[in-house]
């Protein structure tokens, strides 16, 4: 309490906000259940069981650290729910589940309780874990099984984006496409839409991504700019690509965890620029990033480690997006008169 | 000039935790998150970079008024060199495997920030005996380090532990058939995999950050000051710097 004693404190009315993070995380957390339960019913019950590792792992991590750092338990706050969920949204449902608990403590312990917890952290907990547990068990995590309504029931396939960075862009596209449709490798643009693909659990169901958006959209919790200049600018190029087809844009775009990135991790309040200009520039670096990546390199997605990258480069876009003081324009350069 | 007394005890032991070069000075980071893959590894580029380092330092100390200040660093380098090559050719003639293993690293000895550092902050301005005695502290605070970090990489990145133990001692005992020990039939068994981020340099910085914030908390708890990173403090040539001289003077 001699903390706040020593701040002077205007007299009353106050205007007080209502948002806590408590609130925020548990509207986080209604936005992501219907990808959750889109999940479960497209791999089944399995998928459930890794969520629920995931979230108890990860909760039980958050109170282990905070009780050996001596530090007052965070748990409460239900962000480790959130880190939890957003991690088995990120793997493959046939993951075995003491990964799933090594990527908890790598999300808990290492990239956010190590930096000081909630708030602290410069990287994304859940997309850090990801790429570890991508990096050490390359097996493990990227053999995704059918979704178990399709035809063929649990045969490890690839997914819809290695199909589409196999495609000869310089060729016809949308012949291409189809031609993997009818032969049964591709699912089709409504079966993306809903999520009857390969993936992991929670990518899949981009209808249940995009209702979850649009809660936290009408709740203020997140702002539009991010997710809407990371996805524009992923559009943009795929057109200029693949010659404006949109078809193949679509794919993109559906394909992979580029809602699932950009609605639920790139808007990370902690890793995120704070002002609409840095926002931007935040989400176009993620979106150029993500191109490139799913075209150029040998990896097929790269939502997460653009994210990631545009993580660290947070700092720096925060300095050259810093608003101005107010009522300051900025000196004009005086320009050198010429000697005489 | 009232002659010094030295403390060799107090030399030799403030290389291992108290000024322990990789982890509490951050000297030679290079070196330490490059060849820490396994504990052999470790070990042999710890005794390489000791032997140079004690080497080194005795004929700094020895030839410490003799070279011109203004020319000491590339005197410097030129006796490291010397020593690291003496070192590289007898690694190649005994433990050729390890040479193979260490690769790249063993001739960037001469490079090498702790070796220079030591001589530039204490063998220039000590005597012979105790810069050896430095040396060898020091040599043993980087050996110790990088068996820590090759430890626990090595085990949980490649379940093993001290594989290629063979490589390194077979040409001073006769090891039977010793090769180290594998967990990883075991650890199959009940359905584990040693975790591969570990063993790459992504990995190596995990387990440089962790050990040295451990290292931090146990030299808080026994009163000494946290590592300085950054400004003159942290520098460890500043008692030698020519600008920090510079400053003095004016």
């Amino acid at each position: 309490m001699s903390e706040t004693n020593k701040l002077t404190v205007s007299a009353s009315p106050h205007i007080k906000g209502f948002s806590t993070v408590t609130g925020i995380m548990l509207d986080v957390i209604i936005a992501l259940i219907p990808a959750a339960f889109a999940g479960v019913a497209v791999f089944g019950v399995k998928a459930a069981l890794v969520i629920a590792v995931c979230i108890i792992s990860c909760v039980a991590f958050e109170a282990l650290s905070r009780k050996i750092m001596k530090r007052h338990s965070t748990v409460g706050d239900l962000s480790a729910v959130v880190t939890g969920l957003l991690l088995a949204f990120n793997l493959p449902v046939d993951i075995p589940l003491w990964m799933c608990v090594a990527g908890s403590a790598v999300a808990i312990v290492v990239v956010k309780q190590f930096f000081g917890g909630i708030g602290q952290n410069f990287a994304n907990p859940a997309l850090t874990a990801r790429i570890v547990l991508l990096v050490s068990f390359a097996g493990a995590m990227t053999s995704f099984s059918q979704p178990s309504s399709a035809a063929v029931d649990a045969v490890a396939g690839a997914t819809p984006l290695a199909h589409l960075s196999a495609l000869d862009l310089d060729g016809n596209i949308t012949l291409q496409l189809k031609q993997l449709i009818a032969d049964g490798e591709l699912p089709s643009l409504l079966h993306m839409f809903f999520g009857v693909r390969q993936g992991c659990i929670g990518e899949v169901c981009s209808v249940a991504l995009i209702l979850g958006a649009v809660y936290l959209v009408a709740r203020g919790v997140i702002k539009l700019s991010i997710p809407v200049f990371y996805i524009g600018s992923v559009a943009v190029f795929m057109l200029i690509v693949s010659g404006f087809n949109i078809y193949y844009t679509a794919y993109e775009i559906l394909g992979g965890g580029l809602l699932l990135g950009a609605f639920f991790m790139a808007t990370d309040y902690t890793t995120s620029p704070i002002n609409k200009k840095g926002k931007i520039v935040f989400g176009i670096g993620c979106g150029l990033l993500t191109c490139i990546i799913r075209l150029y390199c040998s990896v097929p997605e790269g939502v997460s480690y653009s994210i990631l990258l545009m993580n660290i480069a947070c700092p720096l876009i925060e300095k050259i997006t810093a608003p101005g003081y107010f009522g300051f324009t900025k000196e004009k350069k005086v320009k050198k008169e010429k000697a005489v | 000039m009232a002659k010094v007394k030295y403390n060799y005890c107090k030399e030799l032991t403030k290389g291992i935790l108290k000024e322990n070069p990789v982890l509490r000075l951050v000297l030679g980071t290079c070196p330490a998150l490059a060849t820490s893959t396994s504990v052999v590894n470790a070990i042999g580029m710890g005794i390489a970079t000791t032997m140079v380092l004690i080497c080194s330092n005795i004929v700094i100390s020895a030839l410490r008024k003799v070279i011109p200040s203004k020319a000491r660093i590339p005197s410097y380098i030129v006796i490291i060199a010397s020593f690291v090559t003496i070192v590289q050719m007898l690694i190649k003639a005994f433990v050729p495997a390890l040479d193979e293993s260490l690769g790249v690293f063993l001739p960037l000895i001469v490079v090498n920030c702790i070796i220079l550092g030591r001589a530039e902050a204490f063998a220039s301005k000590n005597p012979v005996l105790v810069s050896a005695v430095d040396g060898l502290g020091m040599g043993i605070g980087f050996t110790a380090a990088l068996s820590c970090m090759g430890f626990v990489r090595e085990l949980l990145g490649g379940g093993t532990l001290l594989s290629g133990t063979d490589t390194l001692l077979s040409a001073f005992v006769d090891l039977g058939s010793f090769r180290g020990l594998d967990f990883n039939t075991a650890l199959e068994s009940i359905g584990l995999s040693p975790m591969t981020i570990f063993i790459l340099p992504a990995g190596g910085f995990f387990v440089f950050g962790i050990l040295m914030a451990v290292v931090n908390k146990i030299s808080e708890k026994k009163g000494l000051k946290r590592a300085v990173l950054s400004g003159c403090e942290g520098c460890p040539l500043a008692s030698g710097c020519s600008k920090l001289k510079e400053d003095d003077a004016q």
